[in-house]
């Protein structure tokens, strides 16, 4: 569903993605994890095109990004985010939040989007919070919020960049419990994480980036098992104690 | 302070406010004109297409270089020929009052772009990235997350420069619009009560210009959530 | 009707019989202008130094005072600030101060008004640009400063000024380039600084766009000066790893 060929992306004379390719089919989850400086981040914001790249192509379904009669905005809808610092819209109370979107990309009326709106946050439990604004809800909630956000567009697939790194320790197994209830309903995710409790727990594959590079590939028991690179049991090593 | 004559001032005070309400016009023009197209600026300065963000580079640069005392003789050295040359009006319709207005208009929205870029520059790239990511396009972007956020943390600073914006426009005088502090001088000429007249209208300024400071403060106070 | 154009004019002598040319005006109006905002900058840059160190002190009166400076100072437009001072100031003071300022050359009571005005007006926005910078220094600092015992008054000195006023440099420069723009203002009291001279210019030569285009030249010039001269001194005054305040 989600391909990328051989991309490479320089920040002027360095190059922070070095021919790196990922396939993610349908329902398909995926971690990417590694040291920070590994291009992680970088990685999963090509895919909806918020980074650019210098070379390779990626592809969304049959749609190729760079392809000048793309639509940008209609398949980034198709593709929801969650990022690290969540992102609600602090001037817009939660159901504007949602509803934003839906509106003006979607082109759905109010009610539709509002009704849509709700539904999702009872999903996520925030129900009651519908009226208050992103400044009065604490960083567990805001996320669960962005997620609902991100899920009223209903979107093919999701990214998760980071989502529980801005979160005290306490809050994150609340968003945690959200991402992995919507692994077992089949979205197709790729998850930019430490959380390995989490990749252990839904992933079908783990992929782990090093300075840029896509180290490795593998199944989820295979990569906990047996890492095949030096790098990558350092890594494990460190984050697993 | 004994050789000060004040008993002509309430006869005055019809002349006065006819003056005033030149000031005002130019005033709240200005600063909507100003607003509107220094928003257009900031988002031109900012939007990438290199030739819009080289003009709108370009204007801001010019209307901030200069003093506003030549920006005003320039406009209404041009603005009757210009008129007569574009829309057949002859020179002698008020010129003055529509050479000032263009005149501020302009160059305060130079000043507003500045602002506004800094405001809008002051919302975090994450705000953009996350409303691209759900599909909106730029305009859309500015329009419904940027905008609305850069204007809420900026309006203390846009108020002021409405205040420095009212204390400008005094500079009229240069062209002879009779706006308020031009109606007090000619008429200090007139009766011989120059001083007074300076005194008075120093004193006006003062007060609508210190209660609309202090409005602005305790906006500011009220903004800090 | 056609416009003749004739950029000779500027060689020309006045009509005035005053032994000049047109472009001897124009310099003499530039030479008003720069002379103006120099001696105003000094004033404002030391008042407005002492406003600001004021404004940011603990003490509470001695901080009000600078507050009710730039208050007065900004409320009032420039134009009305220099009138006050031409006009109305020598019909306020003791008679004979009064008559002496009148009885002066008209240069030079133009000019003292002029450089008091100004001086004093830019002043107000020097002292918020210093108390800005101030502001700007981590409280810490400060703390760190008196916990080894040095009195308010080194503190000031050694540590809060010199960090505080580097961090000013950017925003000062604005100002600067300002006092040029706002001199404009004194053409109003009849000082024949260069925006006056464009009037002149106009009103002897009928060459308008020639006359405004020099003058527009003239204050451009001003302007790549002051930002020459303001880029090398935030060079010279710049220390690693700290950036300049906006």
């Amino acid at each position: 569903m989600i391909s990328l060929n051989n991309i490479s992306k320089w920040y002027g004379s360095f190059q922070v993605l070095k021919d790196c390719s990922l396939e993610v089919a349908k329902g398909e989850v995926v971690v990417v994890c590694g040291p920070s400086g590994s291009g992680k981040s970088t990685l999963i914001k090509t895919v909806n095109a918020l980074e650019s790249i210098q070379q390779g192509k990626i592809f969304i379904g049959e749609h190729e990004l760079s392809h000048p009669r793309s639509n940008l905005p209609a398949l980034r809808a198709k593709v929801g985010m969650v990022f690290q610092h969540f992102e609600l819209f602090p001037h817009l109370s939660i159901i504007e939040n949602l509803a934003l979107a839906q509106i003006h990309v979607l082109h759905r009326n109010k009610d539709e989007a509002y009704q849509k709106g709700n539904k999702l946050l009872e999903r996520v439990g925030l129900r009651a919070h519908s009226k208050k604004f992103p400044g009065q809800l604490s960083g567990g909630q805001q996320q669960r919020v962005a997620i609902a956000r991100a899920l009223c567009m209903d979107p093919m697939a999701m990214l998760f960049d980071e989502p529980t790194s801005a979160l005290d320790p306490e809050m994150i197994n609340e968003v945690l419990d959200v991402m992995v209830e919507l692994a077992q309903e089949g979205m197709t995710m790729i998850c930019v994480t430490h959380e390995m409790g989490f990749a252990r727990k839904v992933a079908h594959r783990v992929v782990f980036m090093d300075q840029g590079e896509i180290i490795e590939d593998q199944r989820k028991d295979a990569f906990f098992a047996n890492p095949s690179s030096v790098r990558a049991r350092e890594f494990l090593s460190r984050i697993l104690h | 302070m004994e050789r000060l004559d004040w008993s002509g001032l309430p006869q005055v005070l019809p002349t006065l406010w006819s003056g005033m309400q030149i000031t005002l016009q130019i005033t709240l023009l200005a600063i909507v004109l100003g607003i509107v197209c220094g928003t257009v600026l900031a988002t031109m300065r900012l939007s990438g297409v290199k030739p819009l963000a080289y003009f709108a580079n370009l204007f801001v640069t010019v209307f901030r270089s200069f003093p506003l005392v030549l920006v005003l003789l320039w406009f209404f050295l041009l603005i009757p020929q210009l008129l007569q040359a574009l829309l057949r009006i002859p020179a002698t319709t008020d010129i003055r009052l529509v050479s000032a207005m263009v005149a501020f208009s302009l160059f305060e929205a130079a000043y507003y772009a500045e602002i506004i870029r800094a405001g809008i520059q002051a919302v975090p790239r994450a705000q953009f990235n996350a409303s691209l990511a759900l599909g909106m396009r730029y305009v859309q972007v500015m329009r419904l997350v940027v905008l609305p956020q850069a204007f809420r943390a900026m309006l203390p600073l846009l108020l002021t420069q409405a205040i420095v914006l009212f204390q400008d426009t005094s500079l009229v005088y240069v062209i002879g619009l009779a706006d308020f502090f031009r109606s007090a001088t000619n008429i200090g000429d007139r009766d011989g009560t120059a001083v007074e007249m300076v005194l008075f209208s120093g004193l006006v300024y003062f007060l609508i210009c210190g209660a609309t400071s202090g409005i602005v403060k305790l906006l500011q106070k009220k903004a800090v959530r | 009707m056609a416009y003749h154009w004739n950029w000779g004019i500027f060689l020309q002598p006045v009509s005035t019989g005053e032994a000049s040319t047109y472009l001897g005006w124009l310099w003499s109006g530039l030479a008003n202008t720069v002379a103006l905002s120099l001696a105003a900058w000094i004033i404002a840059l030391l008042v407005g130094l002492g406003m600001g160190i004021l404004r940011s002190l603990p003490d509470r009166r001695l901080a009000a005072i600078g507050t009710l400076y730039v208050i007065l100072f900004r409320n009032i437009p420039l134009i009305v600030q220099f009138f006050l001072w031409y006009i109305v100031l020598p019909e306020l003071l003791p008679k004979a101060a009064g008559d002496w300022f009148k009885s002066l050359a008209p240069l030079l009571q133009f000019y003292t008004a002029s450089i008091l005005c100004l001086g004093l007006f830019t002043a107000a926005r020097v002292c918020e640009q210093v108390r800005a910078g101030l502001n700007a220094l981590p409280r810490g600092q400060q703390a760190a400063g008196l916990a080894i015992g040095l009195s308010l008054t080194q503190v000031y000195r050694f540590i809060l000024l010199p960090v505080g006023l580097r961090l000013i440099v950017p925003p000062i420069t604005s100002e600067f380039l300002n006092i040029f723009k706002n001199s404009a203002v004194a053409s109003t009291i009849g000082l024949l600084e260069l925006s006056a001279q464009a009037r002149q210019l106009v009103d002897f030569t009928a060459q308008a766009y020639e006359s405004f285009i020099a003058v527009t030249i003239a204050y451009g010039a001003i302007n790549l000066s002051v930002m020459y001269l303001m880029h090398w001194l935030e060079r010279k005054t710049r220390f690693p790893g700290y950036q300049g305040a906006k």
